[in-house]
């Protein structure tokens, strides 16, 4: 367990390495070196400007969706759950769409479209699933979000279906995820809205240890329980609306990565939630370099890319389950 | 006076009758005290109320002197340890993993696990006869063994009041009989103890006091002797019994079968 551990943040590394090695030009190790000392020359400005805050984000993003998997796991006691099951993802695409239907010009626009929506979604799905006005039921919480995405999933459908060709195949594109628009300015949003949650997150691994065990067991052993699950999903929630603002809708990594990470290491948080950040940003990284090279110079959507590599992962994980 | 319901009442909503009719109750430390009653008569009801996991509509619960409601949750954890009557963990936890989360009401979000919390982990295991099965994990226990962990995990708590809840269900003989051994062996060292059970022999060889529950109102409070009378258990439990007296001086039921 533990050279695991340590082999996590040695695999990451060489994932970032390879993230900016790779790609439509080919620097070499010698050329990184070279590009990397000169920052004003062509290869120096696709290396700093392009390349890096585009592994970094996918890194970043990765370690989110990973970790927002993992605690909405714990705090719906499904192994099912993911960051888009509650709704949110439903929400942000109907904002995009929204936005990308309206041709919306500022760069911003579509990004801040979807973090609008998929924080709607959420408020109503909490609204749905409160009981009795106080108690956060978690399998309330995950019918809500059924059903809230589906409602918002119809919405996006009829816009999309009514508007002219240009908009639909960009609105498409959003929806599958990717990193083409990636900047430091991204970089920078995602970190300013993620850190916060993120930190919660963490702080709240031990609650998360005791929710393994349910909910009244959790509070004999000292949890107070509606603050730690209304905080645990606002705070996935609001780290799920930044991944999808600045990259869009990417799937499995939220599903496939925690639940591979929990077989590795057993199912406590303080433990698992570095692990699965570190592996899932690592995948996403490896996911995202797929994506811009095997198509060269087209690219793939990125969630092409995570549901082809997820969907058999998870099936071997599955059936090694029920054995 | 570690635990006390003071006229507790709940009501469930849209049910006719209370679910808990101003009843009264007090655990004291050194104390092991049994509160027994059919099915459905609102044993579990009474022990969330009194650890304030239900609101209560009437009445008051306290802890160590204090309503429970003005416990934080964490505070709580260090004096009450608690046994429920159902636990179902849905990821693989290893058995001294499950029994580690007893040391959390002791540790704060981020501080680390010492060699201390390890030690009281172990001996936890040890007394309640699991430690042999520390590195399993659950989903590959039998019910006995499985309880007996939850038991350790309440142990490693240290706390100054246990709460069983029908403990011994799934336990065969040799291991009801040692779990309760233990209970009485903490008991005797200061312990508080609220057992909750329908079985009526194994609370009369063990409790100092029982209290009697039946349609949420307490029917009768007191000794065993007092408590496993032939007419007031076939009344409340609905079938003839006759009671005996054990090996150990101990007054056991033993119910009848109808016919001549």
């Amino acid at each position: 367990m533990i050279r695991r551990m340590v082999l996590l943040p040695v695999v990451a590394v060489l994932a970032i390495l390879a993230g900016l090695a790779f790609g439509a030009s080919e620097p070499g190790p010698a050329g990184l070196i070279a590009a990397a000392g000169d920052p004003g020359s062509i290869p120096g400005q696709i290396l700093l400007q392009l390349r890096l805050p585009r592994v970094l984000l996918a890194f970043a993003v990765g370690s989110g969706l990973g970790v927002t998997g993992a605690v909405l796991q714990a705090l719906v006691r499904n192994p099912l759950a993911d960051p888009y099951l509650l709704g949110l993802s439903g929400g942000a695409g109907l904002g995009a769409v929204i936005a990308i239907a309206a041709a919306v010009t500022s760069p911003w626009g579509v990004p801040v479209a979807a973090f609008l929506g998929a924080i709607g979604a959420v408020l109503l799905v909490y609204r749905v699933s409160l009981v009795g006005g106080r108690r956060l039921d978690p399998r309330v919480l995950l019918l809500g979000g059924v059903v809230v995405g589906a409602f918002a999933g119809a919405l996006m459908s009829a816009i999309i279906s009514l508007s002219p060709a240009p908009q639909l195949r960009s609105a498409w594109l959003w929806l599958m995820g990717g990193f083409g628009g990636a900047s430091w300015q991204a970089l920078a949003v995602f970190g300013a809205y993620s850190a916060v949650p993120a930190v919660l997150l963490f702080v709240s691994a031990r609650h998360l240890d005791l929710l393994v065990l349910g909910e009244e067991t959790a509070q004999y052993l000292g949890t107070d329980i509606e603050r730690v699950k209304r905080m645990v999903y606002f705070a996935a929630s609001l780290l799920t609306a930044a991944a999808v603002a600045v990259s869009g809708v990417i799937g499995f990594v939220g599903l496939v990565v925690p639940h591979a990470v929990r077989r590795m290491i057993g199912p406590l948080h303080a433990r698992l939630l570095p692990a699965v950040a570190l592996a899932s940003g690592t995948f996403l990284v490896l996911a995202d370099l797929v994506a811009r090279t095997v198509v060269r110079p087209l690219e793939l959507p990125v969630g092409v890319v995570t549901a082809v590599v997820g969907v058999p992962l998870f099936v071997v994980l599955l059936r090694r389950t029920q054995r | 006076m570690i635990l006390e319901a003071r006229e507790v009442t709940v009501r469930y909503p849209g049910a006719p009758y209370p679910a808990l009719d101003a009843v009264s109750l007090r655990v004291e430390a050194g104390q092991l005290l049994a509160l027994v009653g059919p099915n459905g008569s609102g044993k579990t009801t009474l022990l969330r109320a009194l650890l304030g996991t239900l609101p209560v509509d009437g009445g008051t619960a306290l802890v160590d002197g204090r309503p429970v409601g003005s416990w934080a949750r964490q505070e709580l954890s260090r004096l009450v340890g608690v046994v429920t009557q159902r636990e179902e963990p849905w990821a693989p936890l290893r058995v001294e993993e499950t029994v580690l989360l007893g040391r959390y009401p002791h540790l704060g979000a981020l501080s680390p696990v010492t060699s201390a919390d390890w030690a009281v982990v172990r001996a936890a295991l040890e007394r309640c006869d699991v430690w042999h099965l520390r590195g399993r994990t659950l989903d590959a226990l039998s019910g006995g063994e499985w309880q007996r962990v939850r038991i350790a995990r309440a142990l490693a708590q240290e706390p100054r009041v246990l709460v069983l809840d029908e403990p011994a269900a799934a336990l065969d003989l040799r291991h009801e009989m040692e779990v309760m051994e233990l209970v009485r062996e903490l008991v005797r060292s200061g312990l508080a103890c609220l057992l909750v059970t329908h079985h009526l022999n194994l609370a009369a060889r063990y409790a100092h006091r029982m209290v009697l529950l039946a349609c949420g109102q307490v029917v009768a409070g007191g000794t065993p002797a007092d408590i496993l009378r032939p007419d007031v258990v076939s009344r409340v439990f609905g079938w003839p019994v006759t009671v005996l007296e054990g090996p150990d001086r101990v007054p056991q039921l033993f119910p009848l079968r109808p016919g001549p």
